[in-house]
């Protein structure tokens, strides 16, 4: 059974008194424990869909179904809730929160979206410290951590409530090549770690490759499903 | 929830120069009110002090008119010996009573044989009026209540007399009262005392003992024209009032209608008014108070949401619930509010420390007073609590628009 299926999925913006469309009629489907990158460059529809798989945004037509829920019929709360319970973030800027450490950051999801109980806490964020190899920066706070040292941070924390899908747009777009490169083989890692499926957006053909399912967006329509595999 | 109040405590702490400007704003609010209340209480508690205890009381009982007429003090509107008996029988059954006072009160002429003027005298008992008015006896300005505050045979007067006549203790003067038939009769007293003379009704009479006072007015029965009232508890003069007039009520005039009227000390006197427009500015300092708390955190949360859309976004994003949003802000405007308060409150009481062991004095009405500022739990807890509740109640429109944001358009936020 897939995990994420689209159907003729739509998504129109409006911009004053013109419809500017962002994705025209799209098919694709994703399945448990896969690792996939939405390629494509600026402007063609990649994080209006994994905003949109997120629940962050609703469509405008189509059928969106992820983790066999009709996201698109979730209200604000309910939306937010299933994001808290299935769903993972990793973003371009990282979005750590910047008065908690590293260890705060990853514990917050457990702490503030779950209410997981301390000993519970406790074990799953120092796994994860491990898991990313920042394990003696724990007591860091963002500010005090490089550009990659951040981002693996943000893949524990979109890892912490153990989602089943963890949705990282742009993850790499801030980091030079190589820590890009080390980020994208730690989410893989994860993946293969946590059996969970990521599904991250790019614009960068030089990492493109590692993803083993990839979806080509341009202006707003899926050209082709290449299959990558490691 | 303690996982809230850590994280908004860290937000407060990232903004530690507006936070830190806000919390000042709301100790100096907080400082300057209590202050405020304390010294004005301190005041009001010495003038109305002043005023009861030396020549007033708390509460006074009259016969039925006769305080619309009280600048003529008529004598045919006394207590007869029976009304006061009543009152008297109630008045020992009140736990609140601590003492009372019958008076007479009229007007004499007063001449030192070269010189005659008017003047309003009361008849007392030296040691009832002493327990029920004890400020008396610090109101000697010459001579001394030793052998009791006014002596048979003896006058007290008003300083303003003493001065203006020339009269010193010790000298001769006479007392020309007409009496209730009409006709007119005069004694020689000796003056006793000289007396400081306080603000408002009654602050310049003349004192003579009660036992003179029925003989000058020959009076056929020991008839009084008000009794005055001292209260153990004068914070609740009116309860108290209350209280008497409930067991004067079956003392009824030929009508029906209640023979006795009870009043507080705060009808008796202009000064009420003062107190009245100290507890307006009171109230008046508290609603700027109000404004001050409100602005400040209104204006600390609102930027606190602006700056920090892509942090709501990000929560939000991962699933943070906008209830749990809201009790962040808010609770960041609620420990905005208890920290000011707490300090605010702390501050004030060393405030009033000083000043009682600086002893403030000031001048009113030829008397001196010493503040003797004072605060108490109940006024804290009110402004503390009216601070933390404005506090929250200002984050509450920053933290409502910070739950309701669009993850989309917070996180776009640049």
């Amino acid at each position: 059974m897939s995990l994420v299926k689209a159907q003729h999925l739509v998504k129109t913006y409006r911009a004053g008194n013109i419809d500017v469309p962002a994705l025209k009629g799209v098919d694709f489907s994703i399945e448990p424990g896969a690792f996939v990158a939405f390629v494509g460059p600026s402007g063609s529809g990649k994080s209006t869909l994994l905003n949109m798989i997120g629940g962050l945004d609703k469509p405008s037509g189509g059928q969106l179904t992820v983790l066999d829920t009709d996201i698109a019929a979730l209200d604000r709360r309910a939306a937010a809730r299933f994001r808290g319970a299935n769903l993972g973030f990793v973003f371009q800027d990282f979005n750590l929160i910047p008065v908690l450490t590293a260890y705060e950051n990853i514990e917050y999801p457990l702490l503030m979206v779950q209410d997981w109980p301390a000993d519970r806490r406790r074990a799953r964020v120092t796994e994860l410290l491990a898991a990313v190899g920042m394990a003696d920066q724990a007591d860091k706070r963002p500010d005090q951590l490089s550009g990659g040292q951040k981002q693996r941070v943000a893949v524990a924390r979109a890892l912490a409530t153990r989602p089943k899908l963890v949705l990282a747009d742009e993850p790499t777009a801030n980091l030079d090549h190589d820590t890009a490169y080390r980020i994208l083989e730690l989410m893989k890692k994860m993946r293969d770690e946590f059996g969970t499926t990521f599904i991250f957006s790019t614009h960068d053909s030089k990492i493109m490759g590692e993803a083993e399912v990839t979806f080509t967006l341009e202006d707003g329509r899926l050209m082709n499903e290449g299959g990558a595999r490691a | 929830m303690l996982k809230v109040f850590k994280l908004a405590a860290r937000n407060l702490a990232r903004y530690q120069r507006r936070t830190l400007l806000t919390t000042l704003l709301i100790v100096l609010g907080v400082l300057a009110v209590l202050l405020f209340v304390s010294v004005s209480g301190s005041f009001k508690r010495l003038i109305v002090g002043q005023i009861t205890d030396s020549m007033l009381g708390h509460v006074e009982v009259h016969r039925r008119g006769y305080v619309a007429s009280i600048d003529n003090l008529p004598l045919n509107l006394n207590m007869k010996p029976a009304m006061l008996a009543k009152v008297d029988e109630a008045l020992k059954k009140m736990d609140s009573v601590e003492a009372w006072s019958p008076r007479l009160k009229f007007g004499a002429m007063f001449s030192n044989f070269t010189e005659t003027t008017s003047i309003r005298l009361n008849g007392v008992d030296p040691a009832r009026e002493a327990a029920t008015c004890p400020l008396m006896l610090k109101r000697f300005l010459q001579g001394t209540p030793d052998g009791g505050l006014v002596e048979r045979g003896k006058v007290l007067i008003p300083d303003i007399l003493a001065t203006g006549m020339k009269i010193k203790v010790g000298d001769t003067v006479v007392l020309v009262a007409t009496n209730l038939d009409g006709s007119v009769n005069g004694k020689t007293f000796i003056v006793q005392g000289v007396l400081d003379s306080v603000t408002g009704p009654g602050g310049r009479d003349g004192y003579i003992n009660i036992d003179d006072a029925r003989e000058l007015l020959r009076l056929a029965e020991p008839e009084v024209s008000e009794i005055a009232i001292r209260l153990k508890n004068p914070q609740k003069f009116a309860a108290a009032a209350a209280a008497i007039r409930q067991a004067l009520a079956d003392a009824t005039d030929k009508q029906g209608r209640p023979a006795l009227e009870v009043h507080t000390w705060d009808q008796l006197t202009p000064f009420a008014n003062i107190a009245s427009m100290i507890d307006l500015l009171t109230l008046f300092i508290k609603v700027m108070l109000i404004g001050i708390v409100l602005i400040s955190i209104m204006n600390v949360m609102v930027m606190a949401v602006y700056e920090r859309i892509r942090e709501i976004g990000t929560i939000a994003a991962i699933g943070t619930q906008p209830g749990r949003i809201l009790a962040l802000f808010m609770t960041e405007g609620l420990l905005l509010g208890v920290v000011g308060a707490v300090i605010g409150a702390a501050l004030s009481l060393a405030g009033i420390y000083v000043l009682n062991v600086v002893h403030v004095s000031f001048a009113f009405a030829r008397q001196q007073f010493t503040l003797a500022p004072t605060i108490s739990i109940g006024d804290i807890l009110i402004v503390s609590v009216t601070v933390i509740v404005v506090a929250v109640l200002a984050s509450l429109q920053p933290a409502w628009k910070a739950s309701r944001m669009d993850p989309i358009t917070a996180l776009r936020h640049v």
